[in-house]
């Protein structure tokens, strides 16, 4: 066990709460009646269902597939049968809905026949993600990026594993590593072998002295493997913070740890890793912090996915407030749930449920007062003052060039801001405006694409019916000519007579650069013709049509042949008269 | 002689302020400096337009109009040669940066009648600078020029977005902006 | 007064050098005017670029980029209801004028619609096909049409032509992929400018 030697810029220590719910062990929560499982649990697209209502599906069964590499897995986390795939309120901050697949419980809890694969080590890596993969899992510490996706990084030297839990109220982490280490550490092993990591590195706030020794204790004995306390600041479980913790290098702007060759992951997915692998087990279930004074329990709960928190919020021993606020997550990167009957979904960490003496409602905000504190806290190193006036007034080349999109909405600046301003909502605000402008200029680069295209084509065709109409014209024109010269014979017959040799005459005169370039255009229409009739000729062929069609075909073949040969030696005969 | 020209160039950048100190050039200064990129695009000009127009005009001082016996008409004639340099400024710019031309708009050609730049040239024969020299006074009267545009472009893109009261906002904070900045500058008397 | 008094006569003389030096500078800038010519006006591009591409027509000119075309002779910039008060806002910070509100007479500030064809009701007679810009409707004479909805920018030109009215403009809500979080409102005020109704 080291200390850490590095640490980074800022950061907050609030007051931590965690001996509300760290002194109970996990509790295994009972199963719902109704299980609510969202579609999309995760950063990327939705999942699409492969199960129907009414179908009775297992503990374990696939119910929703990935649509794409962005997706994850969704799978039943009970027995029971579909009674619903219908849009139902989910835990998002908007309070929309979104589509669920609803399952009535039965209370058997059976299971589908599932093995894991107790020699990964003989798997290569894409097997062994491609379980992952099919296991549904994602980030369990709170964002919820696909775990496969990430584990498919190349050149990885350190795999980092994130025991943190920096937020205060939370200790589902802490309680994990304190009871469940040995599997973590195999689940770490697994993710090692993945990714082809030379080292692993733990790292562990030093709040948490039971799990540090637990963890210590299950660890291989190996140089290649650290066990790293630092000391608790808040947001040091932050991706980028800890990697510049435990390894004193920082990820560029705009970049992911694998571009330095790291690979971070928190110690719940290393454990759900391992039940994937080894157990053959989905990801159906997780550990969630039930916290809060408005509970007269406080622990952690190992809930199925897509228990509806009223249901679990009964359980604990709920007291409704005068202002109901329920917090999915903790009390600094949490939301405000829409609704108590929401489920629990894959990234629901914690249900903090405060009463108002314990989390009093925000102040007014005042003017800033450019004292320079976010700017001192914020672990990023971004400006937040500076961000907060370009926000306000929109500019969002400034807000570019001062690199909002690293925000990692850790709310330290808000914490710290003497008139209680709320940055973070001005950034997120901000950086939703900044995507529906791109989304915006990106539609308007089509649409002036198919304008242009559509102009295009409009000219062509004004051109090609220019061109047939002057052909049909110059044609009426001769004939009409023709005919004019000879309506006053007398004898029809004579007439006619006149008629053919003015035709011949006609004829001739095709030696004229201008009309040879008409008998031109007309035997290149001819071979047009012919080369068509040819191919739909074969077609018929292959198609096994009728021989009255086949003989008509051919014969047409032939008919064209012949026209061409004609105007071939009758050019050929003008040449020669030339 | 390189302390010479030192101290000249501090001179005219920082204690001799052509903007903050001896209040010329406001114009520009006032109407071109909202923004950054406007406010450097309008310096690189400026600085062109005062060393071509200082060199020139010592020219013609010293190679026409005094041999002439004609110095009184120094003012007309360096108006013209002013005048011409600017045009030709203009188009090299409206070539180079279309967008510039269009944002600059008529602060361009009133470069003509920036009077930091007509200053220069009569305060060169004044102090009765050789060739190098005037030239040299001409550029560290562009460089100081260039760098109170830039800076104060700079606060006025802050003070636009800042929490500034209704009945201050847009020229008014602007020029105590300037004030203040005029204030700080005296603070170099003394020192070229 | 002879030849050599009238050249040394300081009238002439100052006459003598302004023409020369006028013609001298004359000619360098005439040259200067050919060597450094401009064709076209390149700030077309940049100002058709912030444009919404809807080529609806609602700013009186035939499509966006005549409307760029005119902005860039000087004609105001507030003409576009597609593009809102966001367009106007960074055509003015481009150009370097003052934003204006909306100019109502070409229309107002609507949320953004799609259209829809019930195709119950259509009777496949391409004029909507003919009428939309960006070929945004799927169809042929006598058969079916259909309007592309991903492609479609909103911009009305089909509901008109179509002679059985079955083309309505469906307004596009967010949903739960385009939901974003709103600024805060209302804070920060100093008490004097809340009188006045305009916060700094």
């Amino acid at each position: 066990m080291n200390s850490a030697e590095y640490t980074f810029h800022g950061g907050i220590r609030p007051v931590e709460h965690k001996e509300d719910s760290n002194t109970t062990p996990i509790e295994m929560a009972p199963i719902p009646p109704m299980l609510v499982l969202p579609l999309q649990q995760h950063i990327g697209s939705a999942a699409q269902a492969c199960v129907n209502t009414g179908e009775y599906v297992y503990k374990g069964q696939l119910i929703a597939q990935a649509a794409d590499a962005n997706g994850a897995n969704v799978h039943a986390s009970s027995s029971g049968h579909v009674v619903a795939i219908e849009p139902r309120l989910i835990a998002h901050p908007s309070g929309m809905q979104d589509t669920c697949v609803v399952i009535e419980t039965d209370g058997l809890d059976a299971a589908i026949d599932a093995s894991g694969y107790p020699n990964w080590q003989n798997l290569d890596r894409t097997e062994l993600c491609n379980i992952v993969r099919w296991s549904g899992i994602v980030g369990l510490g709170g964002a919820g990026f696909p775990t496969d996706r990430k584990l498919n990084a190349k050149n990885i030297k350190t795999l980092v594993i994130n025991g943190t839990e920096c937020e205060p109220y939370i200790t589902a982490d802490d309680l994990c590593m304190r009871e469940r280490a040995e599997a973590i550490i195999r689940g770490c092993e697994i993710l090692k072998h993945i990714v082809g990591a030379d080292s692993v590195i733990v790292g562990i706030e030093d709040n948490k002295p039971e799990a540090i020794e637990s963890m210590g204790k299950a660890m291989p004995s190996s140089p290649d493997w650290k066990l790293v306390t630092f000391p608790t600041k808040y947001p040091s479980g932050g991706e980028k913070q800890l990697i510049e913790i435990l390894t004193g290098r920082q990820v560029p702007r705009g970049g992911l740890p694998a571009d330095i060759g790291i690979v971070c992951q928190n110690v719940g997915t290393a454990l759900a890793v391992k039940e994937a692998i080894e157990d053959g087990k989905p990801l159906i279930s997780r550990i969630t912090t039930f916290t809060g004074q408005a509970l007269s329990r406080r622990g952690n709960l190992e809930v199925r996915l897509g228990t509806p928190v009223s249901y679990l919020l009964d359980y604990m021993g709920y007291t409704e407030q005068k202002v109901p606020r329920l917090i999915m997550g903790g009390p600094m990167m949490g939301f405000i749930l829409p609704d108590a009957g929401v489920p629990i979904v894959k990234t629901t960490n914690c249900i903090l449920a405060p009463d108002s003496a314990e989390l009093p409602l925000p102040k007014p905000a005042q003017p800033c007062i450019r004292c320079g504190f976010c700017a001192e806290a914020c672990p990023a190193t971004l400006l937040p003052q500076q961000l907060f006036w370009h926000s306000k007034s929109g500019n969002s080349d400034q807000l570019e060039k001062h690199a909002l999109s690293d925000c990692i909405e850790c709310g330290v600046c808000s914490y710290v801001c003497p008139s209680s301003i709320p940055l973070v909502q001005y950034f997120r605000a901000a950086k939703h405006e900044i995507r529906t402008h791109r989304a915006q200029q990106l539609q308007a680069e089509k649409a002036l694409e198919r304008f242009e295209a559509r102009q295009q084509r409009l000219e062509r065709e004004a051109l090609e019916r220019e061109a047939t109409r002057a052909a049909r014209k110059a044609a009426a024109k001769a004939k009409a000519e023709e005919s004019s010269r000879f309506a006053d014979e007398a004898d029809p017959v004579q007439a006619a007579i006149e008629r053919a040799k003015a035709k011949k005459a006609r004829l001739i005169q095709q030696n004229q650069p201008g009309a040879q370039q008409n008998a031109e255009t007309a035997l290149q229409n001819l071979k047009a013709k012919l080369a068509s009739q040819q191919s739909s000729l074969q077609q018929a062929e292959v198609d096994g049509k009728g021989d009255k069609i086949i003989t008509a075909l051919h014969a047409s073949v032939s008919r064209l042949e012949q026209q061409i040969a004609e105007s071939n030696t009758e050019a050929s005969s003008q040449d020669a008269e030339k | 002689m390189i302390t010479e020209y030192a101290s000249l160039l501090l001179a005219s950048v920082l204690v001799n302020n052509f903007v903050l100190v001896q209040f010329l050039g406001l114009c520009p200064f006032m109407g071109v400096s909202s923004k950054v990129e406007t406010a450097i695009g309008m310096s690189m000009a400026t600085t062109f337009v005062l060393t071509l127009a200082s060199a020139t005009s010592h020219l013609v001082f010293y190679g026409i109009l005094e041999p002439l016996g004609l110095e009184y008409l120094r003012t007309i004639s360096f108006i013209l040669v002013i005048a011409v340099v600017v045009q030709f400024t203009e188009m090299v710019v409206r070539k180079s940066s279309p967008l510039l031309h269009r944002v600059l708009g008529v602060f361009l050609p009133l470069i003509t009648t920036n009077c930091a730049v007509l200053g220069v040239a009569l305060l060169n024969i004044n102090k009765a600078h050789s060739f190098v020299t005037s030239l040299w006074y001409g550029f560290g009267a562009a460089l100081g020029f260039s760098l109170v545009l830039i800076l104060f472009s700079a606060m006025r893109e802050r003070i636009a977005v800042a929490d500034v009261p209704q009945i201050f906002q847009g020229p008014a904070i602007a020029m105590i902006a300037a004030g203040l900045m005029s204030l700080a500058f005296l603070g170099f008397a003394g020192l070229a | 007064m002879n030849m050599a008094e009238f050249f040394l006569n300081d009238l002439t003389q100052t006459v003598l050098v302004f023409l020369a030096l006028g013609g001298l500078f004359g000619l360098l800038l005439g040259y200067a005017s050919i060597r450094f010519k401009v064709e076209g006006d390149p700030i077309v591009e940049q100002i058709n670029a912030l444009l919404p591409q809807t080529q609806c027509g609602q700013c009186s000119h035939p499509g966006c980029r005549p409307y760029a075309e005119a902005i860039a002779q000087g004609e105001a910039i507030n003409k576009c209801p597609p593009g809102g008060e966001d367009t106007i806002h960074r055509l003015a910070d481009l150009l370097g004028v003052d934003p204006q509100p909306l100019d109502g007479e070409h229309g107002i500030e609507k949320p953004k619609t799609v259209a829809f064809i019930r195709e119950a009701e259509c009777i496949g007679c391409t004029k909507c096909i003919q009428a939309c810009p960006v070929d945004a409707i799927l169809g042929a004479a006598k058969l079916m049409h259909t309007v592309i909805a991903q492609e479609c920018t909103g911009c009305d030109l089909c509901v008109e032509p179509c002679p059985v009215d079955c083309i309505d403009m469906i307004e596009v809500t967010t949903n739960i992929k385009t939901w974003g979080w709103e600024a805060p409102q209302n804070d920060g005020i100093i008490a004097t400018d809340r009188m006045s109704g305009k916060a700094a």
